[in-house]
């Protein structure tokens, strides 16, 4: 039940980013971005222990009155969003995990494609598709 | 056809010629665009290639035969040197220079700066072939000017020459790997191919051995991806070597492949056909796509790495997102690289998507890989490395494989086949590999039943327990449950149970050893207590329910499958006489009989009960298990009766009776009861029943039920409810038989007895397994102690 997904390129730029189009979408981008400073932080808190015990799901970034946002990270500091309306039946920890995992999987069949140059915008249907589930699923 | 008769010199290069363009080695060159690139090649005006066609006889034949080629050859010099076309001059002219083929460079050249501009090429095409929308732009090359005046030429000619055909052959699979492929004129449309036959021709020019520049020039056609027409990418390698053609001839190949208009008939109404699957693959181009494989990969098991892939794709020009796309697609597995079916199934698509045709939002049926599977488990670790270096970014990989494990998730959704996925590098197997895997979950087989927890249906009927006393009684080895069958020896050979000896229990031990517990060495007590429950019922109940098909699932609190298996048992007691499920199981062993050492053999086995020792210990058990009495009476299996009618349980032919049953039953249930329920209860039970023998089937059954489920229990408090679910049962006896309701409802409380019955039987399957360790445990002490006792 997303109401936006955003992946995030180690550089901090959006890779993808896509929102339940009847709100407004630029209130979407800014939280994204602001979390990024959360996600940050968080990964930097943990990221004194290795890397590996480092667990990628981040969990809740910060909640607002209006919904929530959840990061993960993956090892190579792709970081992924997730932001979701409070007003919806608040999702498990679990479905959380799930969606991230999703993405992550889709992500990386992004990546395998040769065609996909690692930092441009994600343009594969597929992963469009799988996007649309969640965010579908949700509203 | 004309006879024609040629020089040694022509004859040779006529040979080599034809064997050039015969690639499928099928001697006879249909359609094929090699042959019309020749003619081509030979820099005759279309008209001209035309009427040589149709001259030599392939527009009859609709394809090249030899002969057909090596006349055309002749009319081609024959043209080529100016001379008249004319059949009578094949052979008249003599010294008739050999046809030449040629390959006009510079014409690729024109043809690549001809090409992009797609839309003069479209608008004769439109005239000609209904141009899909959306064609995609500058595939065309440049020749498409030169071949529309052929088209116009062609126009004229019947549709069913169709030009273009192309050649039907896949192009050279000499390792030009880019070679050219020829479009086909996928049928759809018989006016299509003219246009597309033009198209094909020229991009074949441009594949110059050697020469090329490998511009990666694609020519795409209109025609319906049906035939899915060959994309022509033209490419670097000049070592394209033509495969033991004359040099002249490799050239001619590659240019020209004019279509013969007859030959393009036959391909035509050949393509129609494939109308059927758009997107399948015919075999003249999975056989160029195997070939192009090849050049990438000789392995043809192996795999093409992405990045490979990636430039081979690239040449086709098709924009980077649609690739990107087409890769999405076709990479099943998700390694990153490519399998044999996978590329042919991407080069599919982009000659689809050159001839115009929109990339679908997912494989098609026809494309998906089929043969991954278990096969490839072997391929499977290899592309491991390949994926290393096959997905781009690297870093990615390392991902990848952790998230592998939850791409499996994602695969069943992908209609692939998980197979791949299972050797490591979760490569999602394709749908069809999907059915290797089916487990295929083995029919319990009778042997095996005790594993399978089989529910078994315990008809009800009186008939069925009457059959089922009888059989028991009389081959108790047919019982299903053949392990239970094979315990009979181990547990004769139980001390404890020694005294038990059952006539017929053999097959009750079998059946209450490996009932409840799994084979395990049980106890004698136990097994013969289960003998007992079981012996009436198992072997009978067994048997005439086994074949039947499986009964009602045990209840789920048998958490253990001896227990499920006790339950089977119990059901098959209780078979007759429960319209539920619960099996009881065979009679536990009851704790008492340790105890009581009187241990009512007198439990006659005779309906195999395993319960003989519920009669001893019934006195005792009787307090315990009033209710157990009710039930008792339902035993239908000539459980030995406990108490009191020892003799109607005996003999076997006592099932009918209800209180055979009834005694069966509850000494049945007493065994199972492992512990505390003696027979004694049991008999007490049957005897404080005042079911009279009138084994109304209703009765019995729902007696049965109730006591065998009392049976199970432990406690008295359960034997309680027991007795209650007993009470109202006994009290509907005579109505069951007259009001439908009342058997309805009988029966309902049967199965309320039933589910109360299989929670006190899976409780005492408990207290039996631990009952049945101490006397292990003590066993072992005591041999321990046995050397000492002999010093």
């Amino acid at each position: 039940m997303a109401v936006c997904v955003a992946v995030i390129a180690k550089e901090n730029y959006p890779l993808y980013i896509r929102s339940v189009p009847t709100q407004n979408e630029l209130k979407f981008h800014y939280t994204v971005h602001t979390s990024l400073d959360v996600v940050e932080e968080k990964v930097s808190a943990v990221g004194k222990a290795l890397p590996d015990q480092r667990e990628l799901y981040l969990g809740l970034l910060y909640p607002t009155e209006d919904y929530k946002v959840y990061g993960y990270v993956t090892n190579s500091k792709v970081k992924f969003v997730i932001v979701v309306d409070s007003s919806n039946t608040s999702l498990r920890d679990n479905e959380i995990r799930s969606m991230f995992r999703k993405l992550h999987s889709s992500f990386t069949d992004v990546m395998c494609n040769p065609f996909y140059n690692p930092g441009d915008t994600i343009q594969s249907k597929s992963f469009d598709s799988i996007v649309s589930a969640m965010m579908v699923q949700s509203s | 056809m004309e006879s024609l008769t040629l020089s040694d010199v022509e004859q040779k290069y006529y040979s080599d010629l034809f064997v050039y363009c015969d690639v499928d080695n099928t001697k006879k060159v249909a359609s094929n665009g090699k042959v019309l690139d020749l003619f081509r090649a030979a820099q005759l005006s279309n008209d001209v290639v035309l009427q040589i066609t149709e001259l030599c006889g392939a527009t009859r034949l609709g394809h090249f035969g030899r002969s057909q080629f090596y006349i055309a050859l002749k009319l081609i010099a024959l043209a080529q040197s100016g001379l008249p076309l004319r059949v009578e001059s094949l052979n008249s002219v003599k010294d008739l220079p050999l046809p030449r083929f040629v390959v006009g460079k510079n014409e690729q050249e024109s043809r690549h700066t001809a090409m992009y501009p797609d839309t003069e090429n479209q608008g004769p095409y439109s005239s000609v072939i209904p141009r899909p929308p959306g064609r995609v732009p500058a595939k065309k090359l440049s020749t498409h000017e030169v071949i529309q005046p052929c088209v116009s030429a062609v126009e004229p000619q019947p549709d069913t020459t169709s030009p273009v055909v192309s050649p039907h052959q896949s192009p050279p699979t000499s390792p030009h790997a880019w070679r050219k492929h020829k479009r086909q004129a996928s049928g759809g449309a018989v006016d299509r191919p003219p246009a597309v036959a033009g198209a094909a021709w020229p991009p074949f020019r441009e594949a110059q051995p050697g020469t090329h520049s490998g511009d990666g020039m694609w020519a795409s056609h209109s025609p319906p991806p049906v035939q899915e027409s060959w994309v022509s990418f033209t490419d670097t390698p000049p070592s394209s070597t033509l495969p033991a053609v004359h040099p002249s001839s490799a050239q001619e190949s590659t240019t020209v492949r004019t279509v013969a208009s007859a030959a393009t008939t036959n391909e035509i109404q050949r393509q129609a056909s494939g109308y059927e699957d758009p997107w399948k693959i015919t075999d003249e181009q999975r056989q160029y796509y195997i070939n192009q494989f090849k050049t990438i990969q000789p392995d043809l098991t192996g795999f093409i790495p992405g990045s490979a892939a990636k430039e081979f794709f690239t040449k086709s020009k098709l924009p980077i997102l649609e690739l990107s796309h087409i890769w999405e697609l076709s990479d099943f597995d998700k390694d990153g690289a490519l399998t044999l079916d996978e590329f042919c199934a991407a080069f599919h698509l982009v000659v689809a998507r050159k001839n115009g045709y929109d990339l679908p939002e997912k494989l098609p049926e026809s494309l998906m890989p089929k043969l991954i599977d278990l096969d490839d488990s072997a391929g499977v670790p290899e592309s491991a490395p390949e994926v290393g270096f096959s997905s781009s970014p690297v870093e990615v990989t390392p991902n990848k494989s952790p998230s592998m494990p939850s791409l499996n998730q994602n695969w069943p959704e992908l209609n692939q086949s998980n197979e791949q996925w299972e050797t490591f590098s979760e490569r999602s197997s394709s749908s069809q590999t999907l059915t290797q895997f089916d487990s295929n979950i083995a029919p319990a087989d009778p042997d095996t039943a005790i594993v399978h927890p089989v529910p078994i249906r315990m008809t009800p009927s009186k008939i069925h327990m009457q059959e089922m006393e009888l059989k028991r009684t009389a081959s108790d080895h047919t019982h299903p449950t053949s392990p239970l069958m094979a315990k009979p020896p181990e547990l004769s050979e139980e001390k404890k149970l020694a005294a038990i000896k059952f006539p017929g229990s053999t097959v009750g031990d079998g059946y209450s050893s490996s009932d409840s517990f799994t084979s395990d060495q049980e106890p004698i007590s136990s097994a013969v207590t289960r003998q007992r429950s079981h012996s009436g019922t198992s072997p009978e109940g067994l048997k005439a329910v086994a074949p039947p098909p499986p009964p009602p699932r045990p209840h789920a609190s048998h958490s253990r499958s001896s227990s499920l298996d006790m339950n089977r048992n119990f059901t098959a007691v209780a078979a007759g006489q429960q319209a539920g499920v619960v099996a009881f199981p065979p009679a536990v062993p009851p704790r008492p009989l340790p105890t009581q050492t009187s241990v009512p053999h007198g439990h006659r086995p005779v309906d195999g009960d395993g319960l003989p020792a519920h009669s001893s210990t019934s006195p005792q058990q009787m307090p315990e298990q009033p209710n157990f009495a009710d039930f008792s009476q339902f035993q239908v299996f000539a459980v030995e009766q406990p108490v009191d009618d020892g003799d109607t349980q005996q003999d076997g032919g006592q099932v009918e009776k209800g209180v055979d049953a009834a005694g069966a039953v509850r000494a049945t249930k007493n065994d199972t009861q492992a512990e505390e329920r003696t027979p004694a209860t049991v008999n007490s039970a049957k005897g404080s029943t005042p079911l009279a023998p009138p084994p109304k089937p209703v009765r019995r059954r729902l007696k049965s039920e109730d006591e065998l489920r009392p049976d199970v229990e432990d406690h008295p408090q359960k034997s309680s409810v027991v007795p209650g679910v007993l009470a109202t049962q006994a009290s509907i006896p005579r109505s069951i038989g007259k009001d439908k309701k009342a058997i309805q409802a009988s029966i309902r409380r049967n199965k309320e007895t039933n589910t109360v019955l299989a929670r006190l039987n899976s409780e005492l399957q408990q207290q039996l397994k631990d009952l049945l360790e101490e006397r292990i445990s003590l066993e072992v002490q005591l041999e321990q102690l046995r050397p000492f006792s002999h010093l």
